[in-house]
């Protein structure tokens, strides 16, 4: 017998693991999200800077307000709580009352995260529960849109962002007039929808468009995701499948009746669809896991999308989509696990 | 309630029983769909706490007069008649003296008769107490009850609708919070305050924990 024998650890799998901790991931992506944000206040000015910071310090007082309750460590330096409050401002309208978006921010975290026991054990994408709520809270609040490039952005503030807390905010047709030549306050969505008429691919592209904060400019937030998936910290399957799925249901409606529905350029580019797809359809908590799982997640959260847009009453379903697309991600799971190596049969 | 080999309770803590330690909304979460339903405005939720607790009481009351003549066998037909009969009173009653009140609560009277806290206060104390402690005991469950919903209700009608009883309380400019008047701000409410309700239960655990832990060592 030789003195020296190989060491063999006795462990359970998983033997090989990624020296990648959730902090490196999460720190990422808010990386990949400012410049989205940048883009965004300079589209809209000071109200949108506004916008994205309440949001996110409302997150981040909410989780460490729910740290201190819980009697638990303090979970800020993960970076999650950034990214849920740059996410929820992202998708609100750059005039939204400041005070409305501390309402979601907290509804966020408190409702979408902490009541399920905080990050990764949540269901639904905290930063969806906390724009669904507002949504629900201020309907008009939340569909109120602003011309993008206004001349002073950088001078002054949109009249409603500083509404005080609990009141209504004025009504700002008037002035989004005044600052934008011909401004119709509607995002190309709603155009679509009720006055059928078609922005072009090219605007929606660069975000010369009408929308919430950060839902503009999708060539944008396409080269966000494209770094994020090369680094390998998003599923790059969840966006394929969510655009795929969409395309080919816009096309199909398009095949049927071309003179109704638009095509599938307008559909992909416009809205919240392709920051949807690649930033909270992507989030690693409420997707599933298994490859063939994540196709089929991906392309309901599409179809549904589509669907909610054509035949909802909402100009936009992507949020609805994807909170449904979170709430199938177990059962998915459950039905596309892999077959165990060696096993027999369907199930081990 | 009385339990065989422990001291009957006094007449205060059996009144508290529905207030504190075993609140119909708070504790047993029973009887939610009219909670839940009818806890838009504090106006609603008081008058649909106080039909509840007529019923309760009155039906409690008969139900424990009788308690030893109704056979086993067909008790429940029998207290579910007794409740009929009181929730139509209620029913006429609430017509007669609010219309406004008696529209805005709609099925939610005659469903009354089906609320899970009378027909379990009925079998579960009235059937085995004496009509005093009985009726000490329903009126302590309805008036918890009540507090229960006027609890639901208040925040929902201030938030949803910025008044309180219909009084405006923030001026004309107030932004209501159309989520808390729909279904989903009922939810919300409510777990918010068996959060609040869970929390103040264990601190006062806690507390009277520690006061015994330390009359013991001292």
């Amino acid at each position: 017998m030789t003195g020296k024998s190989p060491r063999i650890e006795l462990r359970a799998a998983p033997h090989v693991k990624r020296p990648v901790g959730v902090e490196t991931i999460m720190r990422n992506v808010v990386l990949a999200l400012l410049p989205i944000a940048a883009f965004s206040v300079w589209q809209y000015g000071l109200s949108a800077l506004a916008l994205l910071v309440t949001a996110t310090l409302a997150c981040l007082a909410t989780e460490r307000w729910v740290n201190r309750l819980a009697g638990g460590p303090n979970t800020l330096s993960d970076w999650s709580a950034t990214i849920t409050g740059l996410l929820l401002g992202l998708t609100l309208p750059p005039s939204f009352p400041l005070w409305m978006a501390a309402v979601a921010g907290f509804a966020a975290i408190a409702l979408g995260k902490a009541l399920f026991g905080g990050l990764g054990h949540n269901v639904f994408n905290p930063a969806l529960v906390g724009r669904a709520f507002v949504q629900a809270a201020f309907p008009v609040s939340i569909t109120t849109w602003v011309p993008a490039y206004a001349p002073d952005r950088f001078t002054s503030f949109i009249p409603t962002t500083f509404t005080l807390p609990f009141m209504t905010p004025p009504d700002i047709s008037a002035w989004a007039k005044a600052a934008v030549d011909g401004f119709t306050g509607a995002t190309p969505l709603a155009r679509w929808k009720f006055e059928n008429l078609l922005a072009t691919p090219a605007d929606l592209l660069s975000g010369a468009v009408t929308a919430s904060a950060g839902e503009t400019s999708a060539l944008l937030i396409l080269a966000c995701g494209l770094y994020l998936a090369a680094r390998r910290f998003l599923d790059w399957r969840i966006p394929v499948a969510v655009l795929g799925a969409a395309a080919l249901t816009a096309w199909a409606f398009q095949f049927a009746g071309p003179e109704r529905y638009p095509d599938p350029a307008f559909v992909l580019l416009s809205g919240g669809l392709m920051l949807g797809a690649v930033f909270m359809a992507t989030d690693m908590a409420t997707s599933p896991v298994t490859p063939k799982g994540v196709w089929i997640y991906g392309a309901t959260i599409g179809v549904l999308t589509v669907m909610i847009r054509y035949f909802g009453g909402l100009t936009e379903g992507v949020m609805y989509a994807i909170l449904i697309g979170n709430a199938l991600a177990p059962l998915i799971d459950q039905y596309t696990q892999p077959r165990v190596f060696g096993a027999r049969g369907r199930r081990a | 309630m009385a339990i065989p080999g422990q001291q009957p309770l006094s007449h205060l803590e059996e009144f508290m029983e529905g207030i504190w330690k075993q609140n119909p909304v708070f504790v047993m979460v029973l009887g939610m769909c009219p909670v839940l339903a009818v806890s838009v405005s504090a106006v609603n939720a008081l008058s649909m706490g106080v039909a509840t607790t007529f019923v309760l009481l009155c039906s409690t009351l008969l139900v424990s007069l009788i308690r030893n003549v109704v056979p086993k066998e067909v008790r429940i037909a029998t207290y579910i008649v007794i409740i009929a009969t009181f929730v139509t009173v209620v029913d006429y009653l609430i017509a007669a003296i609010s219309l406004a009140v008696y529209e805005a609560l709609g099925a939610f009277i005659q469903l009354i008769v089906v609320n899970c806290i009378i027909l379990g206060r009925a079998e579960a104390h009235a059937s085995k107490n004496p009509p005093l402690r009985t009726a000490v005991n329903a009126l302590g469950m309805g008036a918890g009850f009540t507090i229960g919903l006027f609890a639901l209700g208040s925040v929902r009608e201030i938030l949803g609708a910025g008044k309180l009883f219909g009084v405006a309380l923030f001026g004309p400019d107030f932004q209501p919070w159309v989520v808390m008047v729909l279904p989903p701000g009922g939810f919300f409410v409510l777990g918010a305050w068996l959060l609040l309700f869970n929390w103040l239960k264990n601190r006062a655990a806690g507390s009277a924990g520690k006061l015994a832990e330390g009359g013991a060592h001292g």
